[in-house]
């Protein structure tokens, strides 16, 4: 209660609030589609890699959110040579890149700027969201939200038969691109709230739960949002209460509902399950 | 009768290896026809290099005297088994419903006719009463009668299926040769992918025969014959005569 009362006299913790809101939802759209196409690794990696982005913005004096843009888009495309190029195999060629990426980020930070800022950027400080983050984050949000509906048949038929899109005539490389692009914007609007390491957990996490509860796309998506969502208020009102960085609390939030759906799931939930399992062997026994 | 298909001197490659060579065939509307050929043939890939999803090293393949890209909207696809994820979360109803996305174009959105459709589809390979399952909630059968069902929304002049056949119950393979067979009766080109030998005369009018170049295509009759099979399978094909093959 005492929360609801700083959320209204508190206006950072205002744009905190609004801010992790739109990040749940975000990640949990984007992270459906990055869950059923198995780019769950890939997902990490690109997340990761816009950190040299974001030191080289700092250098030169831009929003981080233009530098971040590129090395993740370079990422996307780094990792497609490799792997079509040559014999490396997919996850190996994204693990080559991004941890490439990742440690010339690491190295422009600290050159750049002080430790305490490559922490924030690493973890994410969701209290220390400006205005002007608030801002970029909504905007993003409001782009990728746009994207998937507009189009959402094309995502849809691409993620399920990419063949058959193929033959139909749908550029499906360009769809695997467009995500990717969609995927960088969604973790530069998350660097904030949970930062680069954990981003994958706000993609992946809630997604996964999702998926175990409906056999619907559109369903999966709208819960997977709802559940990104109530991870990054639960996260940042743990973490405003108990003075913690926000990333690794949003991070167990959306892993402790994550383990309640995959115990509890009516369909795909261990304990049904069993449940199930133990009364069909009592009937065969009978 | 008017030319679906006309394939000259194709060459396909996949990662850098040549798979197919020397393919040239043509067949006209209205044609059922068997693409068969040993493990490993390139039976699969051949099917790809048709659509123009792998790039030809060489060669032309021409649809009813077009490119494949001024058809596109009328081929259906139906792709092995094995190539599908059956936990996505997807229910029948809507899996048929793709079937009408190449008709609505980017941006428009299936309508309730287009839902009615899909339903329509479904009952013809009767799988209505389970339109609202989860796929992977299927038999292998009833699986890819959903997928044919998918095929038959998209009112296609080209079908593809790559190995329809494998793996599932005789009612369905019945219900799906004889939907296949209604097609070709309506002027439709059909192309399955196919390794029993057993039913191919059964089965099919025309046929392709290949181990990684063309053995030989054109009506069953001419191709289905111990020395082209044997040829193309490279070992005495003792079986031969139980399939009903003169040898």
């Amino acid at each position: 209660m005492e929360f609801i009362q700083d959320l209204m006299n508190y206006g950072f913790l205002q744009k905190a609030f609004v801010t992790s809101i739109m990040v749940g939802i975000i990640c949990g759209v984007i992270g459906s589609f990055i869950v059923l196409r198995g780019m769950a690794l890939m997902g990490d990696a690109i997340s990761h890699a816009v950190l040299p982005g974001v030191a080289i913005s700092y250098m030169l004096g831009i929003n981080y959110f233009y530098g971040a843009v590129v090395t993740g888009v370079l990422t996307a495309l780094g990792i497609g040579v490799i792997s079509q190029n040559s014999r490396v195999k997919s996850d190996s060629s994204i693990g080559l890149v991004f941890s490439a990426f990742f440690a010339l980020g690491i190295i422009l930070i600290t050159r750049a700027k002080s430790a305490t800022d490559l922490t924030q950027i690493l973890f994410g400080n969701v209290l220390s969201v400006r205005t002007s983050d608030m801002w970029l984050t909504l905007i993003v949000g409001a782009v990728v939200l746009l994207a998937v509906i507009i189009f959402y048949k094309e995502l849809l038929v691409s993620s399920f038969d990419e063949t058959m899109a193929a033959a139909y005539g749908l550029r499906v490389r360009l769809i695997h691109y467009g995500i990717m692009v969609l995927l960088t914007l969604v973790t530069v609007a998350s660097l904030q709230t949970v930062g680069v390491i954990l981003v994958v957990s706000m993609l992946i996490t809630p997604a996964s739960t999702a998926y175990l509860l409906t056999n619907r796309l559109s369903v999966m998506i709208g819960l997977a949002s709802f559940f990104g969502a109530l991870s990054a208020v639960l996260g940042l009102y743990i973490s405003f209460l108990y003075n913690m960085p926000s990333g690794p609390v949003i991070a167990l939030a959306t892993t402790a509902i994550f383990i309640i759906a995959f115990i509890f799931s009516p369909k795909q939930g261990v304990l049904w399950r069993a449940v199930r399992g133990n009364r069909h062997r009592a009937a065969i026994g009978k | 009768m008017k030319k679906a298909i006309e394939v000259s001197d194709l060459h396909v490659s996949y990662h850098g290896k040549q798979v197919l060579e020397h393919v040239s065939f043509q067949f006209e509307c209205g044609n059922l026809i068997g693409i068969i050929g040993p493990n490993g043939a390139g039976k699969s890939t051949m099917l790809k290099g048709l659509l123009g999803l792998i790039p030809k090293d060489a060669g032309s393949i021409t649809f009813g005297n077009e490119h494949v890209d001024a058809v596109r909207k009328k081929i259906a696809y139906v792709p092995q088994r094995s190539n599908i994820d059956w936990d996505f979360p997807i229910v029948v109803k809507d899996t048929v419903l793709l079937g009408t996305y190449p008709r609505l174009g980017l941006f428009r959105r299936p309508k309730k006719a287009d839902k009615e459709w899909a339903l329509a589809c479904l009952e013809k390979v009767g799988m209505e009463e389970y339109a609202n399952s989860q796929i992977g909630e299927l038999s292998g059968g009833q699986q890819q009668r959903v997928f044919l069902a998918r095929a038959l929304a998209q009112e296609a002049a080209y079908f593809f299926l790559d190995e329809p056949f494998v793996g599932i119950d005789v009612s369905s393979e019945e219900v799906i040769i004889k939907i296949l067979k209604d097609l070709r009766d309506e002027g439709k080109t059909i192309f399955v992918v196919h390794h029993d030998l057993t039913k191919v005369e059964k089965y099919f009018d025309g046929l392709v025969l290949i181990n990684k170049e063309l053995i030989d295509a054109g009506p069953v009759k001419q191709v289905f014959q111990p020395e082209k099979l044997q040829k193309a399978y490279q070992s005495p094909f003792t079986g031969l005569g139980m399939l009903g093959v003169g040898v």
